[in-house]
């Protein structure tokens, strides 16, 4: 294995899946809550990408920082978003993290690190070096995780980040979440060169291309990562190659430009599932304290959408805050 | 004081001539800012000492000073740099990016439009950006289409940043003191063709502050009223004093800070001349000053003698040849003349 002594044992391995059965949960009852009218939100599904999040999220602390993008819940909620500011936001409703106004694609919630959700391509990296150098001038021995997709590889904005990280020595992550299109464009229509894993060289950092579905392989590149980041030897690009199995975003008829046998095969390997069973075969968890994990996560999702539901909406007034740290007179 | 000072007037306060830049004000705002707060960092391009401290030379000193952990000169990638800065102030810091020109923000956009200028509001309050972005720019170098642009109206016509614009070495050290204690994001604009000019008596001691938000009226007068910022507020002051020679008595308003502006001093200069003359390097069209006027216009429609009029810079790109980038930008000349016809 190319990442020795980054192994997870059982008890990471449970952490792992833990955070795992909550995104695939989440990621569900956001579908079946906009289908039935109950929130109207735009929606990018992340269903087929849980396993890199929560493997990376179980090597990280609490204090690390995390930014993400529009298509980001999951790497939210492995991070420790918790459900109730979360669903009231997703609602647009006040007592939402951000009060309802950043919405779906503007989560934060700086007590567990997550510091920035751009709905803007690749716009998140330059930031997440920013993170990074407070990091390193408070010596605190914090990583900043940045998460993009293989589109957002070929944007400005991520390439003068790893530069500027390889050359300032940042404790920067960058995980590039592969699910191999674009809004509709396939990975190989858009990506000069193999992969993206091999672009690290040029900046003179490690790159590595990783099963972004292989909860063990996951966590080692990761926690690999991690420990050098913490030392101080500067930034990883990881290339964590994964799926998404519900389209760019809800509602995207992906029938037209994914392959039928292509999305089949990807979720007849739907990772969680198969991770579940794993862990079951392995000894590592019984089948019945898997569906207890379960049937709580369900239950607290329950909470956070009726909290959601019942709270209130933001008053126009509400426009003249926020601004500026001084509201904008009335 | 000054060491150009000549040993027949050491002995009285002030030196016989002015020797106090814009340039020498600001270095000193880095200077006093940086040893009064550690968390204050800078960074841009050529801005480190081995790298020259700053094209100009804004920033020259602090690397050798406060060290290479807060004063870092960067890779040419403005994106980057905004990002390391917006970053950096989510968690504590009171970073001071350069951007070398104000024509380089246009490749930086998306960092200060859609981050620097909206994250507060966007993570409702949770997080702010407390930093401020310093850039030079102005006519009159010869330097034609991309490098001397004012491009204030993009920045003030986006919620949740400030713009600031100084016109003298006081303004300059206490709006550059008063950008970096904001809680907000500040664009700093710094005019290249006047950082050198030795216009002062003496550097501002370190407890000088000018309030952002808050013009200043350089001249009082009754018949017009005056409005302008940055390298043009010179020109308004020139024009202003000849037209005092031809006997109208112009209010000169430097309004130092673009966004938010001071409506109240100039509402009320208004209401009392009822005639008024705006003037700005930047293109007119579109511009600050239109914003200004639909105010004016608006509040005091019924009391004004002459509708507002406008002085900018052409409707094209800065051009090249001396006597086109001459006839591109407002000057003191045509500011008067412009007086002379409202007053009339
Ligand atoms: C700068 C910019 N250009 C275009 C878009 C529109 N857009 C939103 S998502 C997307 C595709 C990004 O794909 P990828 O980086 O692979 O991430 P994924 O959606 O697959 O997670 C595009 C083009 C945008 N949001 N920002
Ligand atoms: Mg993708």
């Amino acid at each position: 294995m190319a990442f020795q002594g980054y192994e997870p044992d059982n008890q990471t391995l449970l952490d792992i899946y833990k955070r795992a059965a909550l995104l695939k949960a989440n990621d569900e009852r956001a579908r079946k809550v906009i289908l039935s009218g109950q929130i109207a939100m735009v929606y990018y599904s992340y269903r087929g990408q849980e396993i890199i999040p929560s493997a990376l999220s179980a090597a990280l602390r609490d204090d690390d920082y995390v930014c993400t993008i529009y298509r980001g819940i999951h790497d939210m909620l492995a991070k420790g978003f918790p459900l109730r500011p979360l669903w009231a936001e997703l609602a647009g409703r006040v007592t939402g993290s951000c009060k309802g106004k950043g919405g779906p694609m503007h989560l934060t919630y700086p007590p567990k690190g997550i510091m920035v959700t751009t709905g803007i391509v690749g716009s998140a990296a330059p930031i997440a070096n920013g993170l990074a150098w407070a990091a390193q001038l408070d010596k605190n021995d914090r990583v900043s995780v940045c998460n993009f997709g293989d589109g957002a590889s070929n944007i400005g904005a991520v390439h003068e980040a790893m530069n500027l990280a390889s050359v300032w020595k940042l404790p920067t992550i960058f995980i590039c979440q592969n699910n191999l299109y674009a809004e509709h464009t396939t990975f190989e229509k858009m990506t000069g060169g193999e992969n993206i894993a091999n672009r690290a060289a040029a900046y003179g950092m490690p790159g590595f291309r990783v099963n972004g579905n292989d909860p063990a392989e996951m966590y080692a590149a990761a926690a690999q990562a991690i420990a050098r980041a913490r030392a101080g030897e500067g930034p990883t690009l990881l290339e964590c190659m994964t799926f998404r199995f519900f389209g760019h975003s809800f509602g995207d008829d992906d029938s037209k430009y994914i392959p039928k046998e292509q999305k089949a095969k990807a979720m007849e390997n739907d990772p969680v599932p198969a991770f579940r069973a794993k862990l079951i075969a392995d000894r590592v968890a019984t089948e019945e304290e898997l569906a207890k994990i379960e049937a709580d996560i369900e239950g607290q999702i329950d909470d956070a959408v009726n909290f959601a539901l019942e709270s209130a909406w933001p008053t126009p007034d509400d426009l003249r805050f926020d601004v500026f740290e001084k509201e904008i007179a009335a | 004081m000054s060491d150009t000072a000549t040993a027949t007037d050491t002995a009285a306060k002030k030196p016989a001539r002015p020797t106090v830049t814009i340039l020498a004000a600001l270095n000193k705002a880095h200077f006093d800012a940086m040893a009064e707060d550690p968390k204050i960092i800078s960074l841009g391009e050529d801005l480190a000492d081995p790298e020259g401290g700053g094209v100009v030379g804004v920033t020259r000193g602090l690397s050798a000073k406060f060290g290479d952990d807060r004063v870092r000169s960067t890779p040419i990638a403005e994106q980057a740099i905004i990002g390391a800065a917006i970053g950096a102030s989510l968690v504590g810091y009171k970073p001071i990016a350069e951007i070398m020109l104000m024509n380089f923000t246009a490749v930086a956009m998306d960092m200060i439009v859609n981050h620097a200028a909206k994250l507060r509001f966007m993570s409702g309050g949770q997080t702010s950006v407390p930093m401020v972005i310093r850039t030079m720019t102005g006519t009159g170098f010869g330097s034609g289409g991309q490098h001397c642009d004012y491009l204030e109206a993009w920045f003030a016509h986006t919620a949740g940043i400030k713009v600031v614009a100084p016109s003298t070495p006081e303004d300059a050290y206490g709006l550059l003191r008063s950008a970096i204690d904001d809680p907000d994001p500040v664009i700093f604009i710094e005019n290249l063709p006047t950082y050198f000019a030795p216009v002062s008596f003496e550097l501002p001691d370190s407890s000088h502050r000018v309030p952002l938000g808050k013009a200043a009226i350089q001249r009082e007068g009754t018949d017009v009223t005056l409005i302008s910022y940055a390298r043009i507020a010179g020109e308004a002051r020139q024009a202003a004093e000849k037209a005092a020679e031809n006997g109208i008595s112009v209010e000169m308003i430097d309004l130092r800070t673009i966004a938010p502006w001071d409506r109240e001093t100039v509402l009320a200069s208004a209401a009392k001349t009822s005639r008024v003359v705006i003037a700005h390097e930047a293109v007119k069209e579109y511009g600050v000053g239109a914003e200004i006027a639909a105010v004016i216009s608006e509040e005091l429609f019924g009391k004004l003698k002459k509708p507002v009029k406008r002085l900018g810079g052409a409707f094209s790109a800065v051009p090249y040849s001396k006597p086109l980038e001459t006839a591109f930008a407002p000057d003191a000349e045509r500011i008067l003349a412009a007086i002379v016809e409202i007053a009339g």
